[in-house]
């Protein structure tokens, strides 16, 4: 799961030589490591802040510690010094630590709380922003009344009222806006639709006139528009396109008579107006400011230029700009535009007028750096959340990260206009450079510090102690920005004073929302990463209850639901977390109800109404198009729907000739008076009693009053702009408009008439179209988002099958049901994990075990009567069964039948297990003993099926001779002939057996390892030896040392004898009895073999495995046919060659011998350690320093070495210098263990007690009291899990605070032998002899964590 | 005119000869990751020459956008160039730190990398847009920052000495050009114009050698790995 990194060497540690088990603390060393990075990022204060850690920890972990050292150490072995001996700076420290601490713990205990509390201060910290203007560039207005109108003094007065700030001084320029209506009236039959604007255009010509030419004299003198208007220069120079339309020099005065250059000759000879219009409208997409637009003075739409204008009212403006305010003037203009063309119904207000701010204009050109700036923004907050790594979500740690800083910049803001400061600086600018200096630093620290606490701790200390790790850093690092920021407060410039106020501010909001918010959010997270882990661990461990075989049911005595008196059950922080079902059982309610398909869909069907609803040519247009022809102000011209279309289009087209063929009958209203009746077809004549003819309604409203504001809010910087005035941050006013009201009647339009207006194209062919067009477009519309509807549909399904299982999205409701109820599980799809660990008893030996050795995959095991089974380590399986040697003649010469026999009349008691045809590996269920590969394995090899295969090669040594399952080999002695005839008979009877290449010798093995007693077991039933009588004394010897390496089993006898076995065959492989001197120790390490003697000699074995030339060739094994094993394949040929032997290793007998890393380290009597190469058997140190014989060694691959002795000390060596690093005494007896782990060093002694002590500074943490003859046995399973054995039990310990977290009991009855060996294996498997069986134990929660 | 546009321009030549050097004998592999480096160099530096030269124009900003392409290319074409060139100077601060055996550990992330560049645009932007009192406030303010910069991302006494030179030598030279009447400044203070223009360049060198820095330890990681598969 986690990368292999370089750096993951550096700190990984071995407790045990076996290879798996290095693998797997490879993996754990990974995960505490993280990766270089980290390493890095965290500099050298990580050491320094280590040993902080656990100083606020007060957990009195051994009341024996405190006693015997008698001052106060900390956990972590430390004496606290007295308070005077520490500077002020470790005091701070120490107590800034503490204060972490225990905030983390707050933290981490009251996430929701907490998360509501801060979201609470950051909203009313945010409050006083309510009042600040939004950041924008869309103009401010502020309104006065025209009669007291003064142009604002330059200088800002005191008493300014609500006078915004900008309000001083002249603005650019006043706008005075002609309005004009002008419609024909009453419109005639004869008219075409070109009518309805060509003429009312053409009175802007004469308003120009009279405007222009309005003289106004009172007793100040004469004024003109000439002196009062705004005088511009030329146009801006890119905009030669813009000089035949726009004035260049002159009056700034801006109308529709611009388009014709104000010439009234142009504009009579123009044929097509609209193209004229159009023509200078910009291509493609334009700003909202157009010349159109600019020209007009209304927006577009509102205008009524166009063929299909129903209400056949014209509206445009002059636009005049002044640049004095002459009160008198434009009251004179007012009244004689009025005189000349009054608009009777006019109720327009004209005694306010506006001033409109403009905020500062963002160019392009500015836009750039603005957006590199921020851009540059987002790459620091990606490169710096890209390294937010090791939590369960990336993207939500992230997210809280910028909305940590984000947030904590509002706050500055806010608080800073809450203490009356207003910035004046540009927001947008400053923003990125504020984050930038605030920083996203602390939070990664702070993540990273966290996520690499230990895994199994609980969550809240996780977080307290992260916390605590970084509490210094994080502090000095605070106030050295602090100190910085306040520098530049000292620059005396306003704008980086300000800056830095904003900044100073956001950053302790920041380390408050880091402390509060951030730290919180981290918790959840992490907590949810625990419960993730156990999501997924809940398939495998439904999938792995079916997988385990019925029979093998049979050999566990307790069932897997055992009952729970044998297992008491500690509910603590490790284990805890493995019920948690409520969450869960959330997740599944969920998922059984189809809560998230119902509310995609039910949101998919929201969302098509909505879009219907809301659509251009939907609905609503619909519903307002009934509505407004129902309402006495409807439109005037088609407003008659025609019944037969369902779904009305808004009618644009006014042309009466082919829409109002019917009138809506059905409708219950009567029509209005003013409704269009103007024009009449021949089928409507029967209407026409009943609407008078009227013209044209000008209806002057609310929205004339100020037109401008239907503008876009660019209109007036964009005018001002053609002509290089800038707006920004100015003002301009607007005077209240002047409305006109032209009537003109239809002879006076005719008159007006350009020859081609004529020729137009029939009203009714445009028309037609565009009813039609609009009806298309309406489908069109609809159509595209029915489609879009459907696609949504299934893009989300398709996104809902992606994520969603496949088991319950495939099937019904009732079919997924049935499904689960398959499982084991409840009705929930959650199975319950097992809390309690229930062991898997391993039954076979008859006598107490004695060896044990593991490669993780395999176990095996040899017990006094010399009996080696091997094991399957996962399931408890026995997979081979390897007996007592020199057994196997007397079976030869007697026929197994008769030995079993002969046994079962003499077996005991306590033998009666084997016996028990339940047990599978007697007698006639004999085949339960072989795995599962020996059957399907075909037949022999042709050249051996009808002869036994007499290899002497295999068999130099008579008394090792094999007895076990190789079916027809081994039965070579002495006397040839006999022994091959004896073969011969021999083969026959396995025919009977349904697997006859196993069956032959398999019964004897189970049965002669009962018989077979070891040497050394006095009190076994070795007096059966002399019913054996074949054999002689000198192959009566026991396994003293075991070794298991691939499927290879190294076995070192009292004889002096190295033997090699075939683990999965149960075959001998190679034997080497070169020296008799009995191996007291066996180190296997890749190919090479070192055996310790018992007269303190080393031998160095090299294990060759030569691939068979051809079957032919001498010694290869009988039977091809088994499948390979991972490292050997069963037709390899093994020699096991002495390389050298080392006669004087020590001088007196090797008790110890461990090999890691190349090293080979030997523990004598002698009271010293040897080490030696492994390459080349070269001794390279001898180290002295122990008092007593060596007793136990402990080494691992990154060369740490410690031993201990029968003084009870422990000494730590430096591996590569010979130097010792350590030495303490620790125990009153024989050390009898020792283990180590990255920050501790674990031993046991004859004393029964289990020491930790602290590897770096050789002080003891605590000690664990032992059951007495128990104390040898323990084992690490992860960095903080320690497990020992006790008397029939085995107990776990969290190795950080000494905490008991569980006993497990391994046998029902609770009596029970002590647990003298234990073996971890890397599934994070126990296993421990129990007497004469052995006990797999599973810790299930161990493995979640470490993946 | 843009006026820090023309920083780091004499380090160019000097900073090829000495990042040739070691890696004359070196596998041609080296040889091209160089030239990535250098070209990926030249790019950022054209890049901040323009951004930074709208920076400067900013003051007198048009509103009417046609002439925004003008105004990022307002300075002459010649100057973009020369500050992509010297901004390979980046590849003479890995060169040397190589050379001194001290290899430069400090805040090696692209993270803080990308931090260094947002304060040196800032501190452009600030000397852009702050009002400043006086020249003499200005030029103090800057160099502060281009201090702090230094202090807060760099802190190798290479990377300062290296920095110092470097800009003492681009103001000489952008003297040089002014007296030979390659351009002038729009302001017509010469002591304005020196006082602030070195802090400028300080703070170039010094975010230019971060960003090599980086890139030089992202080949030099990336070489190793490659090595170990080998």
């Amino acid at each position: 799961m986690f990368p292999s990194l370089p750096g993951g060497q550096a700190k990984q540690s071995c407790t045990l030589p076996e290879p798996r088990r290095e693998h797997y603390v490879n993996c754990n060393a990974q995960v505490r490591l993280k990766n270089p990075c980290t390493a890095a990022f965290r500099g050298r204060k990580q050491v320094a802040s280590r040993e902080t850690t656990w100083s606020p920890i007060s957990r009195s972990l051994d009341a024996l510690r405190r006693s015997v050292l008698g001052r106060p150490v900390l956990p972590n072995g430390r004496e606290l010094t007295t308070p005077t001996r520490m500077t002020l700076r470790e005091q701070l420290r120490k107590k800034i630590s503490a204060a972490f601490y225990r905030h983390g713990l707050l933290c981490a205990s009251y996430p929701v709380p907490i998360i509501l509390f801060t979201s609470a201060s950051i909203l009313t910290c945010c409050y006083p922003l309510l009042r600040l203007p939004l950041p924008g560039t869309g103009p401010v207005e502020f309104t006065t009344g025209v009669r007291d109108y003064n142009v604002p003094f330059h200088e800002p007065q005191g008493d300014l009222g609500e006078r915004p700030d900008w309000y001083h001084g002249p603005p650019v320029a006043y706008i005075q806006q002609v309005l004009v209506k002008a419609a024909v009236s009453p419109w005639d039959s004869s008219l075409v639709p070109v009518d309805v604007f060509r003429s009312p255009l053409g009175k802007v010509f004469s308003l120009l006139e009279e405007i222009r030419n309005h003289v106004h004299t009172d007793s100040s003198g004469i004024r003109s528009l000439e002196a009062l208007c705004l005088q511009v220069t030329g146009l801006f120079p890119g905009l030669r396109r813009m000089q035949s339309v726009l004035p260049e020099h002159g009056c700034l005065l801006v109308s529709p008579g611009n388009y014709w250059q104000n010439q009234r000759e142009l504009f009579d000879s123009d044929p097509d107006l609209l193209r004229t219009i159009q023509k200078h409208e910009p291509k493609g997409l334009h700003t909202s400011a157009t010349l159109r637009d600019l020209l007009f003075g209304v927006p577009g739409k509102f205008t009524g230029v166009s063929h299909y204008n129903r209400k056949r009212v014209v509206t445009y403006t002059i636009t005049v700009v002044l640049s004095h305010y002459d009160a008198s003037f434009l009251n004179s203009l007012r009244n004689r535009l009025k005189q000349l063309h009054p608009s009777a119904n006019c109720s327009l207000r004209d005694d306010h007028m506006v001033h409109v701010h403009f905020k500062e204009e963002i160019g392009i050109a500015e836009l750039i750096p603005l957006v590199t700036t921020y851009i540059i923004l987002f790459a620091y907050i990606y490169f710096s959340t890209r390294k937010i790594d090791m939590v369960k979500s990336k993207w939500g740690l992230a997210l809280a990260a910028v909305v940590t800083v984000l947030s904590s910049l509002l706050m500055s803001v806010g608080l800073c206009t809450l203490f009356g400061l207003t910035p004046t600086l540009n927001g947008g600018e400053i923003f990125p450079y504020l984050v930038v200096v605030i920083g996203l630093e602390n939070v990664l620290v702070l993540t990273k510090s966290v996520v690499s606490t230990p895994v199994d701790l609980e969550v809240k200390l996780r977080i307290a102690q992260g916390l605590s790790n970084e509490s210094w850093s994080i502090m000095k690092n605070m106030a050295t920005e602090l100190c910085i920021i306040l520098i530049g407060y000292f620059t005396l410039v306003p704008a980086i004073q300000e800056f830095c106020l904003f900044a100073v501010v956001g950053l302790v909001s920041d380390f408050f929302l880091q402390m509060f918010f951030f730290t919180t959010v981290l918790s959840i997270d992490i907590r949810r990463m625990e419960l993730a882990d156990l999501n997924r661990r809940l398939p495998a461990e439904a999938g792995l209850l079916p997988q385990k075989p019925v029979p093998l049911r049979t050999r566990e005595v307790p069932p897997p639901p055992r009952p729970s008196p044998h297992t008491i059950t500690l509910q603590t922080p490790a284990f805890r977390n493995l019920r948690l079902p409520k969450r869960l059982r959330v997740v599944y309610f969920l998922a059984r109800t189809r809560l998230a398909q119902r509310i995609i869909m039910v949101g998919t069907v929201i969302w098509i109404g909505i879009l219907v609803y809301t659509d251009p040519a939907g609905i609503r247009t619909y519903l307002a198009a009934q509505v407004s022809e129902q309402s006495p102000l409807g439109d005037h011209g088609g407003g008659v729907l025609p019944p037969h279309l369902p779904v009305a289009p808004v009618f644009r087209g006014g042309d009466p000739t082919s829409t109002l063929s019917i009138h809506p009958a059905p409708d219950p209203t009567t029509l209005p008076e003013n409704q269009s009746q103007g024009h009449l077809g021949p089928a409507r004549a029967g209407r026409l009693p009943h609407a008078p003819p009227a013209g044209p309604q000008i209806t002057w409203g609310a929205d004339d009053e100020e037109g401008w504001r239907r503008l876009s809010f660019r209109h007036w910087p964009s005018l001002f702009s053609y002509y290089n005035i800038t707006l920004a941050k100015k003002y301009i006013s607007i005077l209240p408009v002047i409305p006109v009201t032209i009537h003109l009647n239809p002879q006076e339009a005719i008159d007006m008439r350009h020859p081609q207006d004529t020729r137009h194209p029939p009203p009714s062919i445009p028309k037609v179209s565009a009813d039609f067009q609009t009806d298309l477009t309406l489908y069109k519309v609809a159509a595209l988002g029915l489609a879009a509807g459907v696609l949504l549909v299934l893009l989300l399904f398709c996104l809902y099958r992606v994520l969603c299982p496949r088991n319950y999205g495939q099937n019904g409701v009732a079919h997924g049901r049935r499904r689960r109820g398959d499982l084991p599980c409840d009705d929930y799809g959650y199975s319950p994990p097992v809390s309690e660990i229930s062991p898997l008893l391993l039954r076979g030996h008859s006598m107490d075990i004695e060896c044990l050795a593991s490669d993780g995959m395999l176990l095996a095991s040899c017990c006094l009567a010399g009996q080696i089974r091997v094991w399957d380590a996962q399931t408890g399986d026995c997979l081979t069964v390897i007996p007592k040697p020199g057994l196997g003649r007397s079976i030869s010469s007697s026929g197994c039948w008769e030995q079993r026999d002969a046994w079962d009349s003499l077996s005991g008691a306590a033998e009666s297990e084997c016996a028990d045809p339940s047990n599978g590996c007697d007698g006639a269920l004999e085949d339960e003993c072989y795995p599962l590969r020996r059957r399907s394995a075909p037949s022999r090899p042709p050249l051996f099926t009808n002869q036994p295969d007499l290899t002497p090669l295999i068999d130099t040594n008579f008394a090792s001779l094999p007895p076990s399952n190789v079916s027809t080999p081994p039965r070579v002695g002495f006397d040839f002939g006999g022994l091959v005839e004896r073969a011969y008979t021999e083969h026959e009877p396995p025919s009977t057996y349904p697997s006859p290449s196993s069956a032959s010798s398999s019964p004897h093995s189970c049965t002669l390892l009962q018989r077979s007693p070891s040497l050394g077991d006095s009190t076994g039933p070795s007096t059966q030896d002399s019913a054996v009588g074949t054999q002689g004394s000198g192959d009566v010897s026991s396994v003293w040392a075991l070794e298991l390496r691939g499927n290879l089993i190294a076995a070192g006898r009292s004889s002096g004898k190295l033997e090699l076995w075939d683990a999965v065959e149960g075959s001998l492989r190679c034997s080497n009895e070169d020296s008799v001197s009995g191996i007291t120790a066996l180190a296997f390490l890749s190919n090479r073999i070192v055996a310790a003697r018992l007269n303190g000699s080393l031998d160095f074995f090299n294990v060759e495995i030569n691939k068979p030339l051809g079957l032919l060739h001498r010694g290869a094994p009988c039977r091809g046919s088994v499948p390979p094993s991972p490292c050997y394949s069963s037709e390899d040929v093994i020699n096991c060659q002495l390389t050298r032997s080392v006669q004087c290793a020590h001088h007196k007998p090797i008790t110890v011998l461990r090999a890691a890393a190349g090293r080979v380290v030997t523990g004598s009597q002698d009271h010293t350690v040897r080490v030696y190469r492994l390459e080349d058997s070269c001794c390279l140190f001898t180290l002295q320093g122990h008092s007593g014989g060596i007793t136990a060694i402990y080494i691992d691959q990154t060369m740490v070495l410690a031993s201990g002795g029968q003084d009870g000390a422990i000494c730590l060596w430096d591996v590569l210098t010979g130097s010792r690093v350590s030495h303490v005494y620790g125990h009153r007896g024989d050390v009898t263990s020792l283990v180590c782990t990255n920050s501790c060093v674990i031993s046991s002694g004859l004393d029964d007690l289990i020491c930790i002590w602290d590897r770096s500074t050789g002080i003891k943490l605590y000690s664990i009291q032992q059951e007495v003859g128990c104390g040898a046995s323990l084992g690490v399973i992860s960095e903080s899990l320690l497990v020992t054995g006790g008397q029939g039990c085995v107990s776990f310990w969290d190795l950080n605070f000494g905490d008991l977290l569980q006993t497990v009991y391994l046998s029902p009855s609770g009596d029970g032998q002590g647990v003298r060996q234990l073996l971890v294996l890397d599934n994070a498997a126990i296993v421990c002899d129990f007497g004469s069986e052995l006990s797999l134990v599973y810790v299930p929660s161990v493995l979640e964590k470490l993946d | 005119m843009s006026n820090s546009d023309r920083r780091q321009r004499p380090g160019s030549k000097e900073s090829h000869r000495c990042s040739w050097g070691p890696y004359i004998s070196a596998i041609t592999n080296r040889t091209t990751n160089l030239f990535i480096r250098g070209g990926m160099l030249f790019s950022v530096g054209v890049f901040l020459a323009l951004v930074l030269n709208l920076l400067q124009v900013q003051r007198n900003v048009t509103l009417f956008p046609p002439d925004v392409i003008s105004s990022i290319f307002s300075s002459a074409w010649w100057v973009p160039p020369c500050c992509g060139t010297a901004s390979v100077i980046g590849l003479l601060y890995p060169c040397i730190d190589s050379r001194l055996g001290e290899p430069h550990k400090f805040k090696r992330e692209w993270s803080s990398v990308m931090r260094c560049v947002a304060v040196f645009v800032g501190i452009n932007h600030a000397s852009a847009k702050v009002d400043f009192a006086n020249n003499v406030q200005l030029s103090l303010t800057l160099a502060a920052l281009s201090i702090g910069l230094w202090w807060t991302f760099d802190r190798s006494r290479s990377g300062f000495g290296l920095g110092v030179s470097i800009s003492l030598l681009a103001t000489l030279a952008t003297q040089l050009l002014v007296y030979n009447g390659v351009f002038q400044y729009t302001s017509p203070d010469f002591l304005y114009i020196r006082s602030w223009l070195p802090c400028i360049f300080f703070a170039g060198v010094i975010t230019m050698g971060n960003i090599g820095r980086q890139l030089a330890l992202y080949e030099h990681s990336f070489l190793q790995q490659k090595t170990h598969q080998d």
